[in-house]
């Protein structure tokens, strides 16, 4: 019997075969910390009575979720993560830089490692074929101080994609019919595996978004095998040497598959308050709008930012309805002012938060009133998930989000695309 | 053995009812942050949680962001043990880790308030309000080792790196 995209990764770095089930201690080849989990993590660290990290340059350290500072306590929490990247020698990414799933995919994240990160969001990597997952403070302590990490090795969900995504439909859409045909705890301790032609014919950053939001379904990673694409992606960040062809072998063993018709699908909206209350826009079109936020991790890439620009030139956002707009890394804002993006999106009357979460975990910029409705691009919408447990949260895709922005109402963006 | 009073959850019951977000600046003060474990589940849990008692949920408890002071939280705040019919995935891991038992069971027979005891070793529940009986598969021995000593941090401290093979 072959393996899995999960269980050849995992198979690799002990350096013999492991099946679903099965425990061992791994090697890390990456750690991630962020500004909200990373403080404990340091403390942690302390406290088992580390010094020194394993290997400086595996260690990554993002200030990015409160970025800038909305309070001293957290720019306190800030110079303790500076000071434990000043004395360890590992990389600091600084408020500005973005967010820490986007700048790991641009310059850290290879096919084939395993990443550990102190963030739920660290599926992410899954798009790039690394085993990437999201752990508690301690277990990253422990990961930056040994190199080592515990894990059970998952069974794997194949999502199995066929077709091309119609106009007005996005791989975001996919991934909320995907979650909301499983579950929001349909993947619990398991991988999910995308393949198909689907996902072979979309962009790293459609891919991305599948992978992100692996972890709504519960699951413990979101793997896609690595490609011509994914070669390409990392070229374009000047890491062509980091590329390793990973798929699964043609007879691996799958618990289960999920066979899903890509064209048949229309845009989708995860309504309040769970990910997997997903409905097709058209039940919920109409729905008025105080606040669009386009960015987070999942939807805040320099594709995302650009089909924004591409509903809205020319037009205005609709005078009840804030439309905060926040690249998910420097590189993207960059490339968006460069693109022109930018200027269509001011003329429009959006704003612009510097890279980083911004609104998403609801920290600042960009928290709702009472009984106001944000329609955003992110990956969460649970009670009080933006800062008020008063207010409510739909996700969708940037189009739909864009479109919603003009008409101050949710938007079936293939009314205006 | 455990014993105490269960505060009554439902599913879904993420981290962000555990520990909101809008309490962000208080993660390096954990105990100022415990006074809202729950908050947004259950406003009443946190000022009246006593030392000892249980997190009663149903399924999939502890759902979305990795951030470890939640289970930190419901334990500074007083629960032994957090029951559910599920764990989310990064949040049952953050339990073993903090050395805060999370067992996994038929939770519907309990109510808020009744008085139960738990027998970790031997997998019992016995709700002596009711006199109903719950049993429960017992840990992986990998987790169990973690939590026998404490923790992860513990764990390691002891043994100079993992010993769970
Ligand atoms: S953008 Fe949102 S989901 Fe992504 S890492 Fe930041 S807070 Fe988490």
């Amino acid at each position: 019997m072959g393996l899995t995209l999960a269980e050849k990764i995992l198979s690799n770095n002990l350096g013999s075969e492991v099946r679903p089930g099965d425990f061992a201690v791994f090697r890390t080849d990456l750690c991630l910390l962020q500004d909200g989990t990373g403080p404990l993590a340091v403390r942690q660290f302390r406290k088992i009575g580390f010094e020194k990290v394993f290997e400086p340059s595996a260690v990554v350290v993002f200030l990015d979720h409160a970025a800038p500072c909305p309070k001293s306590e957290l720019a306190n929490d800030h110079m303790l993560l500076r000071e434990f990247a000043r004395q360890t020698g590992c990389t600091l990414s600084d408020v500005g830089d973005g967010i820490c799933h986007q700048v790991m995919s641009q310059y850290h994240t290879s096919p084939g490692d395993i990443l550990i990160g102190a963030d739920s969001h660290t599926v992410t990597g899954g798009a790039l074929a690394a085993f990437s997952t999201g752990m508690g403070s301690t277990d990253l302590a422990v990961g930056m101080g040994l190199g080592k990490t515990w894990l059970r090795v998952p069974a794997t969900i194949r999502v199995q994609c066929t077709g091309a995504l119609q106009r007005g439909v996005y791989s975001k859409d996919l991934m909320l019919s995907i979650i909301s045909q499983i579950g929001a705890d349909g993947a619990t301790y398991k991988a999910l595996e995308f393949g198909g032609d689907t996902i072979e014919s979309l962009t790293m950053a459609s891919r991305l978004v599948l992978s992100n939001m692996a972890v709504e379904a519960g699951a413990k990673v979101g793997l896609i095998a690595s490609d011509s694409l994914t070669e390409k992606y990392l070229e374009e960040h000047a890491r062509t040497d980091q590329y390793k062809r990973i798929a699964p072998d043609d007879d691996a063993s799958y618990e289960s598959v999920l066979d899903i018709d890509s064209a048949a699908l229309e845009p989708q909206v995860a309504c309040p308050h769970t990910v997997d209350n997903v409905k097709p826009v058209g039940e919920v079109s109409g729905t008025r709008v105080h606040q669009v936020f386009i960015g987070s991790c999942t939807n805040g890439r320099l594709e995302d930012i650009a089909i924004a620009a591409s509903i809205m030139r020319e037009k205005t956002r609709h005078p009840d309805t804030r439309v905060i707009v926040t690249p998910a890394s420097r590189r993207v804002y960059m490339e968006a002012v460069e693109s022109g993006y930018v200027d269509t999106l001011l003329r429009a009357g959006a704003l612009f938060m510097p890279p980083g979460c911004a609104a998403c975990p609801g920290v600042h910029g960009g928290i709702l009133g009472d009984g106001e409705v944000c329609l955003a691009t992110t990956n969460r919408n649970f009670l009080g998930r933006m800062g008020n447990p008063k207010s409510h949260v739909y996700l969708s895709s940037p189009a739909t989000a864009a479109a919603s922005a003009v008409t101050g109402v949710i938007t079936d963006p293939r009314e205006v695309v | 053995m455990m014993r105490g009073k269960v505060w009554k959850f439902g599913d879904d019951v993420s981290t962000d009812l555990i520990c909101p977000g809008r309490y962000y600046h208080l993660r390096s003060n954990l105990s100022e942050l415990a006074k809202h474990a729950l908050e947004d589940a259950d406003p009443e849990f946190a000022a009246n949680v006593e030392k000892g008692d249980f997190v009663v949920a149903g399924r999939n408890f502890g759902l979305g962001s990795s951030r470890e002071h939640a289970p930190v939280i419901i334990k500074l705040a007083g629960a032994g043990a957090v029951l559910a019919e599920s764990f989310a995935r990064i949040f049952y891991r953050n339990c073993i880790n903090v050395g805060l038992p999370a067992i996994e069971c038929d939770t519907s027979k309990f109510e808020a308030g009744d008085e139960i005891d738990i027998d970790l070793a031997a997998g019992i529940i016995r709700d002596l309000t009711n006199g109903a009986t719950v049993t429960f598969a017992p840990l992986e021995p990998a987790m169990q080792k973690i939590l026998d000593d404490g923790g992860l941090v513990e764990h390691i401290k002891k043994h100079q790196g993992f010993s769970i093979a």
